[in-house]
């Protein structure tokens, strides 16, 4: 009989061209490139350099996110408008390497264009037991479906153009169990938040980390993608969920999934994707799920979280939670809820599907964005926005005083003049409370959907569970 | 890559910890489609205020510390975005090597790809280092070893294949295309198809 193995083991060993040697790192293949416009202009340079080309332009799939607009302006000819110049170039750019490769673009102005890790999973090319990598550290994401998922710097990006394959030691594994039904108002976003204040920023370091328990089972889909999502920020190589039928139900049907004799072939296939009985993890974790509260971090890092209901923390002599403090212009004692807030982000590879969206337009329906308040609400892709324009969710938000914007990364990272201003204060269901991430001198309170909407009505951090219906 | 086996440089202290990489590089320099010149975005909005005036107070603006080539940060360095950017700007900026207790993973792979040596050092010895600002090292890559001011040394872990590739300068994408039969035959019979066989 063989050895009881984990989904990682299990993933990693079927995509091995090459096992390590006592010399080499394994050479592991990739089912699925994604690429987008940031991370991709030196890794082109560097095929022409060696006069490499595209090894499997069919496994590679571009779109534009991070810097592109997300208030179209067109120009005369109807054509969209970058009006900052080098994110124009970066953009075109990437146009033209994707047309002289011969690698799919869904750029700008594409009805398929969107933030890379909200359209793999919408068009289905993400599929469970597939490698995927993306020069972007929220490729974690597609984890959700039972992929090995990560993300790459720019000279792998290269690599994996042109062998599709990368060098890879093997990581540790960690599991996670999640226990307990998650209480009105509590979100996936509050899990991971939770689990990240628990464990820290590295606290996933090295280590590939599995999430299971019934906490999981009952979580959509786009709930599981917040989760894998933020794997990223307690220090994880990935986060994986081993798939099942929510998984296979969200797949069937779409545009790169299976079809046919195909598609029953495939869930055959997945249906093994999970960890034996007895399979050994590197470290193990247990999370009580019940008891969580909503999460909002106030700090400059995603770790520094707490219930929405606690006070500042004392920073007892740590000199990056002082520094962390002076930054965020907050005071120890201070109650988080009330805190006063200019900008409401909903948005992000973490927080912009359908879900997302409805949720946050089940906060605002009927209500008011406080005067105070500028609410910018992203969908995550042109799909995304056609199905919640379908709902009449643009219309809840316009109504309720908040903008609703065309598909990217906008706020999350501040590259295309989304931005906050310095010292502004912005809830953001993003991902990051990195100092100056949102603009330059802008401080963030990350929290859920939800949160995010509250506190837009309220004009200050406020609980959600005071605004369900 | 130009092949790096030995290195002496004076040392600069960041001891922060988490150090992410919108730190070492903010995102606005990002729309850059090269890899040169980023020297200048290095800790942007650390060593500069909003109005672009110098913060005397951070580390990287004392005098004299330009010619700093060794950095010895805090835990978990390079945490965040996978941007190689980061690896870019702290080589431009004259960086090979960068010394803490731990590093986040993505940021340790790029710098192995750009000759920037991470040394993962206890927190002993990242404690003393700290205390030296401005001290000179060597770090001998081949026999993977720190040689403190003391005359005393301390061993790093580097695995085998990235010790070659930065002594000898090679990189793995040679490795990887010399490969090609390998990875044929592993495509020739994976069961899986492309994923972007569009099937309506």
């Amino acid at each position: 009989m063989s050895e009881p193995r984990t989904l990682f083991e299990k993933v990693w060993s079927e995509h091995l061209v090459r096992a390590a040697t006592a010399d080499t790192p394994a050479v592991v293949y990739v089912d699925l490139h994604l690429v987008h416009e940031v991370t991709s202009p030196q890794a082109f340079t560097l095929l022409r350099e060696r006069g490499l080309r595209v090894r499997r332009p069919d496994r590679t799939l571009a779109t534009t996110d991070h810097s592109t607009p997300t208030d179209f302006a067109r120009d005369g000819h109807g054509r969209i408008v970058i009006k900052d110049a080098q994110a124009a170039n970066q953009v075109r750019q990437l146009e033209t390497n994707c047309a002289e490769f011969g690698v799919t673009l869904y750029g700008l102005g594409s009805e398929r264009q969107g933030i890379v890790h909200v359209i793999g999973p919408e068009l289905g090319v993400t599929h469970p037991g597939s490698t995927i990598v993306c020069g972007d550290s929220h490729t974690c994401t597609h984890g959700a479906f039972g992929a090995l998922a990560f993300g790459i710097g720019t000279s792998e990006v290269g690599y994996v153009l042109a062998t599709q394959c990368l060098l890879l030691e093997q990581p540790k594994t960690m599991a996670v169990t999640f226990s307990g039904a998650l209480r009105p108002g509590i979100t996936a976003k509050d899990l991971i938040l939770g689990l990240i204040a628990a464990i820290g920023t590295d606290g996933g370091s090295g280590h590939v980390v599995e999430y299971r328990g019934d906490t999981l089972r009952a979580l959509s889909m786009e709930e599981r993608m917040t989760l894998c999502n933020m794997s990223i920020e307690a220090g994880a190589r990935t986060g994986m969920i081993a798939p099942d039928e929510t998984t296979f139900a969200y797949l069937e049907g779409r545009p790169f999934a299976p079809k046919g004799s195909a598609w029953d072939a495939a869930v055959a296939r997945w249906r093994s994707l999970k960890s034996d009985a007895g399979a050994r993890f590197d470290r193990e974790v247990v999370f009580d799920a019940a008891g969580l509260e909503p999460m909002v971090t106030w700090g400059t890092s995603p770790g520094m979280g707490v219930p929405i209901g606690a006070r500042v923390p004392e920073p007892q002599g740590d000199v990056s939670r002082e520094k962390a403090l002076r930054y965020m212009g907050l005071q120890p004692g201070q109650p988080m809820l009330g805190r006063p807030v200019d900008v409401v982000f909903i948005g992000s590879c973490t927080n912009s599907r359908l879900g997302d969206l409805r949720a946050a337009a089940g906060v605002l329906r009927g209500r008011q964005v406080a005067k105070n308040v500028r609410a910018l609400v992203v969908p995550g892709s042109q799909q995304v926005k056609r199905q919640a324009e379908a709902e009449g969710l643009d219309r809840v938000f316009r109504e309720a005083g908040a903008e609703w914007r065309e598909a990217g990364c906008s706020m999350c990272i501040a590259m295309n003049g989304d931005a906050l201003r310095p010292g502004q204060y912005a809830v953001s269901t993003s991902n990051r409370n990195f100092e100056g991430r949102q603009g330059q001198g802008g401080r963030t309170f990350l929290a859920s959907p939800l949160t995010a909407a509250a506190s837009a009505v309220a004009g200050r951090l406020a609980d959600p569970r005071e605004y369900l219906a | 890559m130009t092949p790096v086996r030995r290195l002496t440089g004076t040392t600069l202290v960041l001891p922060n910890e988490n150090v992410d990489t919108d730190q070492i590089i903010p995102a606005r320099f990002l729309t850059t489609t090269t890899r040169a010149g980023l020297g200048r975005a290095l800790f942007a909005d650390w060593r500069f205020d909003a109005s672009g005036a110098v913060r005397p107070e951070f580390p990287l603006n004392a005098p004299g510390r330009e010619a700093a080539a060794i950095l010895i940060a805090g835990r978990n360095f390079g945490c965040g975005s996978s941007r190689e950017h980061a690896v870019w700007a702290l080589v431009d900026h004259g960086f090979r090597v960068v010394i803490a207790p731990s590093f986040a993973d993505i940021f340790r792979r790029n710098a192995l790809k750009n000759g920037l040596l991470p040394v993962a050092v206890s927190e002993a010895v990242h404690a003393g280092l700290v205390r030296a600002p401005g001290a000179t090292l060597t770090v001998d890559v081949e026999a993977s070893l720190v040689e403190l001011p003391d005359g005393s040394t301390v061993a790093f872990a580097i695995e085998p294949f990235a010790r070659f590739c930065l002594t000898t300068g090679q990189d793995e994408l040679q490795f990887l295309v010399s490969q090609d039969a390998a990875i044929a035959a592993f495509e020739a019979k994976a069961p899986a198809a492309s994923p972007l066989q569009e099937v309506v």
